[in-house]
């Protein structure tokens, strides 16, 4: 065997015939340059190190997490525009273009755009989109000042940002995986899959795999023992359960995926036996394992959209969620039943007529405590002042467009519909219509709710209302048409076909994506013309929605210690009851120094050197993978030794600060609300 | 309006300020070792469906011996109550004897990894190597797992020798070796799993 210092890395790794990829790969660099160069024209390298690269506060590192959501859903949606685009084009009476044989994507590149699509959406887009709003809002939901381990939350976000940069670097170094983001086998095996695709996902998968683990035991930890006094499980935020019951899943299911790459990983890697064809490999086993992680894995995306749109029924409604007990019930039921029901990815396999049923009935039965959620939203806004907000509008949205995504599911859970369904684009209008309301657009609700405390000023509305219904007709547009091609019999991942009855449809569904695509460009004006209009949106009461819950308490955006005093909790909606017992504003006795944890740079090396060591993986350069690893493993060292962690915020820094809260508080008491605001503000007595 | 304040009890503030941090660390490390032990529960898994896939090759009643288990086993059996004395030690505020004590459990806990490295070696160099079979692959991941989990601990506990030299038996000291011997502790009874699984029921 011949040795090479760079492992399989060579020059020829980079696809530079491949002009569609190469123009990606330019437009990505430059836009990465340009970003590169503006940090140091304005000369804020050292800023960004000590304020953001570093920080341990669990609100910046929520507002990073969601950052890399969006830069990422821009990536998957991309993927998206390339799919539906392709398959418009791509029927074979047609002529390709750019020298591909049918519309212009080659096979190849066709199979790693949906394999990087789906990758990127669920671990890249969706998860880290979740863990940043539950950074944000949960410890302030909970009165507390952090989350359990505050550098633990650092390495998972940097860890995460790591995986997926290696996701973005396989575009132009190397390939990504042709297997589906399932990377169901034998195809992901070495034997059918070669080449260095199927190892950067594997190693995405672990990385990030790693990360969640590690968000899921901190966010555990946190709402079991860091409540507020008085608050009672019983008393906390939906929000809070359902981040709760997230975590929960996060720890039970992780592991699992963990085990199942890494599987996959001893197979190609050293030639073990796991999932082959040959010696005994069980590649049945493989598609247990990956839906053991990969159902809960759906209701970890979902479960913390249903928190926030409780948040934003009960809000924008000025009631107590209807039916809160009954709605914490639900969101438990779903929890457990969501590990029974795995089989129900495969019902085709080949498992038993009984097996089969045992799993239908049980993928049925989630619809139950699914239902009761819908119909305690719609009770909470039965004879509420609804306020049309945005964040109303994405949670409105939901209810319509998941029910029909949820009935398409019960549809899905029997065997013999399935058995003609499977596989179909029947099936991918399903999960997206379940998805893409019950996740994404609970995201976004979220986004827009939090976006005042998170920066201190709000999103313009008039943008977000058109952004709005440009996502809900592009959504219906784009994957209706699916359902129909299902029905007709067009599988998946098809980079062309035969049949000319099917292209209509896709053209629609294409349109949908174009509609799409002006919803995303929206909001980014949205952002832009928020952020210039900054000082007419400023939030300055904190509390610019009338909430119910304890974030609204704080500044916005909170102070770093987030309360000078901690909130006694005395029932649901503790703001709520705050307000009307006129407490609410109320100015302690005395203020205490405040011990809170000190920026550290380990987080953002141990995220720096899992990239390196992923990379070195990914082309066998082992001695790289060998020294990234024992540099790893030095830097948690380096930091245990460590026991200076923390620094302490005087009484009077902390008075100095809250007083100039008051001073704030008291102008926006005189000041009338300005501009474009939906309804008056509230006006705290101070 | 709608607010319900179902029990109104007052609670002194000053009592819930402070959380306390080893509380909050201790608990959290027995999150992870839950969540660890998922990771070990689909490698038995893992191990379970494919133990009979011998391919041809050989069958656990030829590969193990159980007397030279047994020995391997005691060596992990009495580091973890060499780990408890440590503890007790800790506790007790004797911080020479801790030391003592920390570092029988390293030397015993390095006794069963050097035995086990023993064993893969030689299964290898006789052809018997986790390529061989699928019984073969989900032998070595699982054990070997097992034995890169002792081998972390190895380290850890070296770093705490010295942590203890330099810092003394401080609170946040404390707090890790309280949680390291919750790992190794955690990782025996790992342990009694794959001795009764893999090797006796392979051998009977």
């Amino acid at each position: 065997m011949d040795f090479n210092v760079l492992g399989k890395l060579s020059l020829s790794a980079i696809p530079y015939d491949k002009p569609i990829v190469i123009t990606a790969v330019s437009g990505a660099t430059l836009l990465a340059l340009v970003i590169l160069g503006l940090i140091t024209y304005y000369r804020k390298w050292t800023y960004l190190y000590k304020e953001w690269l570093t920080s341990l506060d669990h609100k910046r590192i929520g507002i990073m997490y969601i950052i890399l959501a969006l830069v990422m859903l821009l990536r998957g949606f991309s993927d998206a525009i390339l799919m539906r685009s392709q398959q418009s084009l791509a029927v074979d009476t047609m002529p390709g273009i750019l020298g591909a044989a049918h519309g212009y994507l080659p096979p190849q590149h066709f199979d790693q755009i949906f394999s990087a699509h789906g990758t990127i959406m669920i671990i890249f887009m969706a998860m880290p989109f979740l863990i940043g709003l539950m950074n944000i809002a949960m410890p302030q939901q909970i009165g507390a000042r952090d989350v359990a381990f505050p550098f633990m939350n650092a390495v998972s976000l940097w860890m995460t940002t790591a995986a997926a940069l290696l996701v973005m670097i396989s575009l132009g170094v190397g390939e990504f995986s042709k297997a589906g983001w399932s990377g169901y086998t034998p195809l992901s095996e070495k034997q059918f899959s070669p080449g260095t695709g199927v190892d950067y996902w594997i190693w995405a998968f672990q990385i990030a795999g790693a990360a969640s683990l590690m968000t899921g035991i901190n966010f555990l930890t946190t709402i079991i023992k860091m409540r507020a006094p008085g608050m009672k499980f019983m008393r906390m935020p939906l929000f809070v359960w359902t981040t709760l019951f997230t975590n929960v899943l996060m720890i039970w299911a992780f592991p699992v995926i963990t085990v199942t790459t890494g599987l996959l990983a001893l197979d190609r890697y050293l030639g073990m036996h796991f999932f082959t064809n040959t010696m005994g490999g069980d590649m049945t086993m493989y598609v247990n394992l990956f839906w053991i992680w990969g159902h809960p894995e759906v209701y970890i995306l979902i479960l913390p959209a249903f928190g926030i749109y409780s948040e934003v029924v009960a809000t924008f409604s000025g009631k107590r969620l209807f039916g809160y007990t009954s709605l914490v019930l639900a969101t438990a039921v779903i929890m457990i039943l969501s590990f029974s029901v795995w089989l129900h990815h495969f019902f085709t396999m080949g498992a038993s007529p009984s097996v089969n049923l045992f799993f239908s009935i049980a993928t049925m039965m989630i619809a139950i405590p699914t239902g009761v959620k819908i119909f305690n939203w719609l009770f909470t806004m039965y004879r509420g002042r609804i306020r049309f907000t945005t964040p109303m509008y994405w949670t409105l949205g939901f209810i319509t467009a998941f029910s029909i995504g949820g009935a398409t599911g019960v549809l899905l859970s029997l065997p013999p519909a399935d058995f003609v369904l499977h596989n179909s684009l029947f099936l991918i209008a399903h999960f997206h219509n379940v998805l893409i309301p019950g996740a994404l657009f609970g995201f976004f609700a979220g986004y827009y709710y939090w976006f005042p405390k998170a920066t201190g000023f709000r999103l313009k509305e008039s943008w977000g209302k058109l952004a709005f219904w440009c996502w809900m007709i592009g959504f219906y547009l784009a994957f209706i048409p699916l359902y129909v091609l299902g029905f007709m019999g067009m599988p998946r991942r098809m980079e062309h076909y035969a049949n000319p009855d099917w292209q209509p449809y896709l053209i629609i569904a294409a349109g949908g994506t174009a509609v799409i695509l002006l919803g995303i460009i929206l909001q980014g004006v949205q952002l832009v013309v928020s952020i210039k209009e900054r000082d007419s949106l400023r939030d300055l009461t904190g509390d610019p929605w009338d909430g119910r819950t304890l974030e609204w308490a704080t500044a916005s955006p909170p102070a770093e210690y987030n309360f000078a005093k901690i909130p006694v909790v005395r029932a649901i909606d503790a703001f709520t009851d705050m307000k009307e017992q006129g407490t609410a504003y109320q100015r302690p006795d005395r203020y205490e120094d405040i011990e809170l944890p000190k920026n550290a740079p380990h987080g953002f090396i141990i995220g720096l050197l899992s990239f390196v060591l992923g990379f070195a993986l990914v082309w066998y350069i082992w001695w790289l993978a060998i020294l990234s690893f024992l540099s790893l493993i030095a830097t948690v060292i380096a930091r245990s030794l460590d026991d200076d962690t923390h620094h302490i915020i005087s009484a009077e820094e902390v008075e100095r600060i809250e007083n100039e809260r008051y001073e704030q508080l008291a102008s926006a008491a005189q000041r009338r609300p300005a501009g474009e605001e939906p309804f008056p503000e509230l006006v705290p007595e101070v | 309006m709608t607010t319900e304040v179902s029990a109104i009890d007052s609670v002194p503030t000053e009592e819930f300020e402070h959380h306390d941090a080893v509380e909050i660390q201790i608990f959290g490390f027995w999150v992870y070792l839950m969540s660890d032990l998922i990771l070990f529960s689909a490698l038995f898994a893992t191990f379970a469906v494919v133990r009979n896939n011998y391919a041809g090759g050989p069958t656990p009643k030829e590969l193990f011996d159980l007397r030279y288990l047994f020995g391997e086993t005691m060596f992990l059996l009495f580091s973890s109550a060499a780990c408890g004395f440590t503890m007790l030690a800790v506790h007790g505020d004797r911080k020479k004897l801790a030391l003592v004590w920390l570092a029988i459990t390293f030397l015993l806990g390095l006794g069963f990894v050097l035995m086990e490295i023993n064993e893969f070696h030689g299964m290898v160099l006789d052809g018997s190597g986790p390529q061989r079979s699928a019984f073969l692959s989900a032998f070595f991941t699982l054990v070997g797992t097992h034995g890169t989990h002792v081998t972390f601990g190895l380290i850890w506990m070296a770093v705490m020798i010295g942590q203890v030299i330099v810092k003394g038996l401080t609170t946040p000291v404390r707090s890790r070796l309280m949680r390291l011997s919750m790992f190794w502790h955690f990782l025996d009874v790992v342990w009694i799993g794959i001795f009764t699984i893999v090797y006796m029921m392979g051998v009977i």
